[in-house]
């Protein structure tokens, strides 16, 4: 079993029946499998915020509950969340955050258990498979018992790595659901907040006082010279290379267990701590006087693996790169048949900055087709496309672009176009919209018509959608079609005030959609020039081969097209001036 | 197998060759077999035709499913290029399995980079057991080209002590009734290779 489906069948074990998340790498999978346990209610909601605000609601009324997201989504969800640490949960409330270091898919590799002592939320973290779900049913304990919200901090290696889980019969669900009205709880107005305040720091002392018996906080003698203290996933490369040294896995990663640790640290000569980014625990254990060794000899960036710990510890310094030959780098594409491969070939030509967001579109970024010149968050494109044109007065006419997929722009676009219509925005937004969240693996949002849950159900019309927030120049395009497509861009270009231009088509590989495959196109190595033009397409099956030089012929190659891979899309066809495929 | 050994298989290739397949595949036949077993991947952006990999490690007690550096003694690359990406991985003495099949990346494609050559003279003169297999072409053999995976699998059953029957259970149990045949058949291809 995955981390992710252990995650997901440990909720079921605890007989959590209510869960609501936002997609994003390494969280998916988690809801997905719950989703599949019978008797569940599971939702995708527009955004993380909306996820938790969701499960705020259901505990209060006495349903256990259950937020995921990946760690930039808890940045997304982090109003509510430090606030119901405030008024408690009723019910048991839990969330994971799905952290990410080495950025294996992710735009930072923030490091999430900063957030367990900021918004004073405690957190546990597994280190594989079993532990995540044992640790997840714990945490619904801790969250009914001490009123809190309660963190599960997974990392990219534990929700995707899969490795043996013994499985529980679940314990079977209890309605305990009822309105139950307790204002100077959950109204926080300053006067009332105040006094939960209080509350909050009497929570976090009787948590830590629980922490020193936390069964998952374990101490491991054996080798008295070496001491290692960590948590989650970093453990397992440890004990990998030093199985003999002695151990303080910590299963709470906040608050930490000060007796204990000063238990360890007295039975150990030397103390390592080994955690992955940030000195979190580190820090905490040195304020309590205790001298150990962490950041000076472990790095602060990416994940770790065996090697690493035991190059640091052994003092062998960096890890020797053994290049054999330089081989060409597999940077990953846009799919043959890409609706976005049209689109970012026209923006990639018109000379704009185009402001860029968060999906598959984020790759064009790349030669040939440099259709994108920033990414910085979901729905970013929108607002800085805004700032951008203001700041540019009359430089940025004309100038400047933001591009946002369907699902990133109902997760946080809608507010900065309302922000352009109300404030007089002249730039141009274009949607790109292809009827599903493709990057994570064709989730359903509430432009896609169903549930998670796979119940058909209301579908937002963009269109309509954008109109209402008081855009009034709006257009609908096929990505597919480039001579549209180039024509609906300048025209909006030229246009004052703000534009939306909907680029509609879905996801190639979307099945629901069922795109139509065409036949495959070919290349006619009589008309072929060899110029290349088709190459800017960037697209998987065309490439270029050498041919050799005829007498009187500047021709050096042709391209040819890969008919297995080729979608027949038409996009080539276009851009070929010589009429050679067809 | 000694009590505290941990063996390290690599398998690297391409999105959609069917890599994670068939290291599911690999890990429960070491679970049937009573093996402790750990895999790691990194799903995501790979799925755009950038580079795959899993690591699968197995033994009486695995800690860390990720391998180190020098410490793989089974490379097998779904894509003849993968093979030379990932060396440092290797120990000394490992085995390496590659498919013969060539996917060019981005800049082969547009003419700016070759596409290495030599790939099995190069890994000869390092590793003593390098074997190179058409895998598509026996997977075609056995009635699909998608079985490919599994052929390469028949192929490193060779090298991981676990019995035949074991190896054909799992296989029975991952794929629907219509296709089992035809994946034993490519599984045995593999065997024979």
């Amino acid at each position: 079993m995955s981390g992710n489906e252990a995650i997901a069948r440990g909720v079921y074990e605890a007989g959590v029946r209510f869960a609501a998340a936002y997609p994003g790498t390494p969280s998916t999978e988690i809801l997905e499998e719950f989703s599949k346990y019978k008797g569940v209610y599971a939702e995708w909601s527009p955004n993380e915020k909306v996820a938790v605000e969701v499960a705020i609601g259901a505990a209060m009324a006495g349903e256990k509950a259950l937020a995921v997201m990946k760690h930039v989504g808890v940045n997304v969800a982090a109003d509510p969340l430090f606030t119901v640490s405030y008024t408690g949960t009723n019910s048991a409330l839990v969330i994971v955050s799905a952290d990410d270091p080495s950025l294996h898919s992710s735009q930072n590799e923030q490091d999430n258990r900063n957030y367990a002592k900021f918004a004073k939320i405690p957190m546990l973290e597994p280190a594989d498979a079993q532990e995540a779900k044992d640790f997840v049913k714990l945490a619904f304990k801790i969250s009914e018992k001490f009123d809190t919200p309660v963190f599960l901090r997974s990392t990219t290696r534990v929700s995707h790595s899969k490795s043996v889980v013994s499985l529980k019969e679940p314990i079977a669900y209890q309605d305990k659901t009822e309105i139950k009205y307790n204002p100077e709880k959950y109204v926080m107005v300053p006067a009332l907040a105040r006094l939960r305040r209080v509350e909050v720091e009497k929570r976090m002392q009787k948590l830590k006082d629980y922490a020193e018996i936390f069964p998952q906080n374990k101490m491991e003698i054996n080798d008295r010279r070496v001491g290692i203290i960590t948590a989650g996933m970093p453990y397992n490369y440890a004990k990998d290379v030093f199985p003999n040294y002695s151990y303080l896995k910590l299963g709470m990663v906040y608050p930490l267990p000060e007796k204990l640790i000063r238990k360890f640290a007295a039975k150990v000569k030397k103390i390592y701590v080994i955690e992955e980014l940030d000195p979190f625990l580190e820090e905490q254990i040195r304020a309590m006087g205790i001298k150990v060794i962490g950041k000076e000899i472990f790095p602060y960036t990416n994940e770790f693996d065996p090697g690493i710990i035991e190059n640091a510890i052994k003092k062998h310094g960096k890890t020797k790169a053994l290049p054999v030959q330089s081989i060409p780098s597999r940077p990953p594409n846009l799919c043959p048949g890409c609706p976005h491969r049209g689109l970012f070939y026209v923006l990639g030509k018109q000379k704009v900055f185009v402001t860029g967001d968060i999906g598959c579109y984020t790759l064009s970024f790349m030669k040939p087709l440099e259709g994108l010149h920033s990414c910085i968050c979901m729905g970013a494109s929108v607002g800085m496309a805004h700032g951008m044109s203001k700041a540019l007065k009359e430089k940025g006419k004309g100038k400047v672009v933001g591009v946002i997929g369907d699902s990133t722009f109902i997760h946080s676009g809608i507010t900065p176009l309302l922000d352009m219509a109300y404030n007089k925005s002249n730039a141009l937004i274009v949607i790109c919209d292809n009827s599903t969240t493709a990057m994570t693996g064709m989730q359903e949002h509430p432009g896609t018509g169903y549930t998670l849950m796979g119940e058909p159900t209301k579908q937002l019309n963009l269109k309509v959608l954008v109109s209402a927030l008081g855009i009034e120049n709006i257009k609908v395009i096929d990505p597919y079609n480039l001579k549209e497509t180039r024509n609906a861009i300048k025209e909006e270009l030229a246009t004052d005030g703000p534009s939306v231009i909907i680029s509609q088509r879905p996801c190639v590989l979307f099945k629901r959609a069922n795109v139509k495959i065409e036949k495959a196109l070919s290349v006619d190595p009589d008309k072929c020039t060899g110029c290349k033009a088709c190459l800017g397409l960037n697209c998987p099956p065309i490439s270029w081969h050498k041919i050799e030089k005829k007498e009187g012929s500047k021709r050096e190659g042709i391209s040819v097209i890969d008919e297995s891979l080729c979608t027949g899309c038409g996009l080539c066809v276009q851009v070929c001036k010589f009429g050679a495929i067809s | 197998m000694k009590e505290t050994e941990v063996k390290s298989i690599l398998l690297a290739g391409v999105g959609g060759q069917g890599i994670l397949r068939a290291s599911d595949i690999m890990c429960m036949a070491m679970m049937e077999a009573g093996f402790d077993v750990k895999k790691s991947e990194v799903h995501g952006m790979a799925q755009r035709g950038g580079c795959v990999t899993s690591h699968v490690r197995y033994g009486k007690k695995v800690y860390s499913p990720l391998a180190k550096t020098e410490s793989i003694d089974i490379l097998i690359a779904f894509e003849k290029m993968e093979s030379l990406r990932y060396l440092n991985y290797l120990k000394k003495d490992a085995s390496i399995i590659v498919n013969n099949e060539k996917i060019y990346p981005p800049a082969v494609n547009i003419g700016d980079m070759p596409y290495p050559e030599d790939i099995i003279k190069h890994l000869q003169k390092k590793y003593k057991t390098v074997k190179e297999i058409d895998a598509a072409e026996l997977a075609q053999k056995a009635g699909n080209i998608k079985a490919a995976n599994v052929v390469l699998l028949g192929t490193i059953s060779n090298l991981i002590a676990i019995n035949s029957t074991i190896w054909e259970n799992v296989i029975k149990k991952s794929f629907p009734e219509k296709l089992i045949n035809l994946n034993l058949e490519a599984f045995q291809m593999g065997i024979n290779a």
